[in-house]
C-alpha cells in the first residue's frame, strides 16, 4: 500500500454515495430519442420477439396496409446482414440497418445514429425492429413510445412464464402463426392466463401474417394510437 | 452480451465518481439490484475482472445487494413481497397492483482511497 504524504490519509477508505441508475447514460440518450421523434410528429414502436416470430413479416404488412395512410419509416436490428431492412424498403418504406456486431438488443445511441440517416420528415410512423431476444431487449429504453411484443404459436404456450420482464413491460402483444394453431399443442388459455398475471388487460391481437385473418384488429390499433400520438405532441 | 454492456456501465458511473473526488484507486463497489432485474452476478464479476483491468477499478471487489420484490394493491392497500411471478394480491385476488420495489438497478456507493 502506497503512502500518500500530500494528504497523510495513508490508506483511508472513504466512501462515496452515488445512487446513479446503472443504465442511466442509455435513458438519457432514450430521452434525446424521443425529443427528436416528438418534434417530427412521428410515433416510434419498438418491435421485440424471439427470432422468427414474424417480426419482419409484420412490418412487411404494416407498411403494404397502411400505404396511403401513414408514411412509414423502419430502424431494423440485427446482428449482421441487412436482409430485414431490405425487406421492408421493398415494401415501400424508409428503412435502415442497424448491425449490433453481436450486441443482443438495440441500446439508444444505436437508435439515435440510425434516426439521423433517416429523412424524418417524411415518416409518420417509425417501426424500430429490435434484436431476437426475448430477454435483454426488455432492459434497454430506446425513445419509442410503445412497445410492441410479437408472440408466434410455435413457440409455446409457456412463454410468458419463462421471459416474465419481456411480458411485463409491452405495451401491446401480438400472437402470430394462429394459422397453424390445429396442428399444435398450443393452449392459448394456458399462455394469454400467463399473459394477464403478467400485464393484466394487455391489449393482443391474434392474427396470422400467412393469411392475413387478425390483421384488422392490430392495422386498427396502430392508426388509433397515432391519432393520440397526434393529438398529445401537436 | 448484455451483462458486458452493463459492467461498462458499471466501470464508467465508478471511474467518473473517482476522479471527481480525486480517488487514486477503487476499492469496493456497491450495487443495488432488484430481483426482477435479470442480471447474472457472476456474468457482471466475469467481465468486471476484464475491464477494469488496468483502470483505478482494478481488483475493486462488487458487493450485489438484492432488493425483494414489493408489491402494493392498488384496490385493498395489501403490502406484500411475491416468491414468484405472480404479483396478484394474494388478500383480495386484484392484480391492479404497483411494483414497489425490486426493479432497481444502480449503483449505491463506491469505496476508494
Amino acid at each position: 500500500m502506497s503512502v500518500d504524504e500530500s494528504s497523510g490519509r495513508a490508506g483511508m477508505k472513504e466512501r462515496i454515495p452515488i445512487v446513479e441508475k446503472i443504465l442511466s447514460a442509455n435513458d438519457h440518450i432514450a430521452e434525446q430519442n424521443r425529443s427528436t421523434l416528438d418534434a417530427a410528429g412521428i410515433m416510434g414502436l419498438n418491435f421485440m420477439a424471439s427470432p422468427g416470430a414474424g417480426k419482419t413479416s409484420l412490418i412487411e404488412h404494416t407498411i403494404k396496409m397502411l400505404m396511403g395512410k401513414l408514411r412509414l419509416g423502419v430502424v431494423d436490428g440485427d446482428v449482421a446482414t441487412s436482409i430485414d431492412a431490405d425487406r421492408a424498403a421493398a415494401a415501400g418504406a424508409r428503412s435502415v440497418q442497424i448491425n449490433t456486431g453481436g450486441e443482443c438488443h438495440l441500446d439508444a445511441v444505436m437508435l439515435q445514429g440510425a434516426l439521423s440517416e433517416l429523412a424524418l420528415e417524411e415518416i409518420d410512423l417509425l417501426i424500430v425492429e429490435n434484436v431476437g431476444n426475448l430477454i435483454c431487449p426488455a432492459s434497454f429504453q430506446l425513445g419509442t413510445h410503445k412497445s410492441v411484443l410479437i408472440a408466434s404459436v410455435p413457440e409455446g404456450d409457456d412463454k410468458p412464464y419463462k421471459y416474465p420482464g419481456m411480458y411485463r413491460g409491452v405495451d401491446a402483444l401480438v400472437i402470430n402463426k394462429i394459422d397453424l394453431l390445429p396442428y399444435l399443442e398450443f393452449n392459448m388459455e394456458y399462455f394469454q392466463e400467463g399473459v394477464e398475471i403478467l400485464n393484466p388487460g394487455l391489449v393482443t391481437f391474434p392474427l396470422s401474417c400467412r393469411t392475413e385473418e387478425g390483421l384488422d384488429a392490430y392495422l386498427a390499433w396502430v392508426e388509433v394510437e397515432m391519432e393520440a400520438h397526434r393529438r398529445v405532441v401537436q | 452480451m448484455h451483462e458486458l454492456t452493463i459492467t461498462e456501465s458499471i466501470l464508467e458511473i465508478a471511474l467518473r465518481h473517482a476522479a471527481e473526488a480525486e480517488a487514486k484507486k477503487i476499492t469496493d463497489i456497491h450495487l443495488v439490484i432488484g430481483k426482477l432485474s435479470s442480471i447474472v452476478d457472476d456474468s457482471v464479476q466475469f467481465y468486471w475482472d476484464i475491464i477494469s483491468d488496468g483502470t483505478a477499478a482494478q481488483g475493486a471487489a462488487l458487493h450485489f445487494r438484492r432488493i425483494r420484490i414489493e408489491i402494493a394493491c392498488q384496490v385493498c392497500g395489501e403490502s406484500y413481497h411475491p416468491e414468484d411471478l405472480d404479483l396478484s394480491c394474494p388478500a383480495c385476488g386484484s392484480r391492479d397492483v404497483r411494483i414497489v420495489a425490486g426493479e432497481e438497478f444502480r449503483l449505491e456507493a463506491i469505496e476508494v482511497e
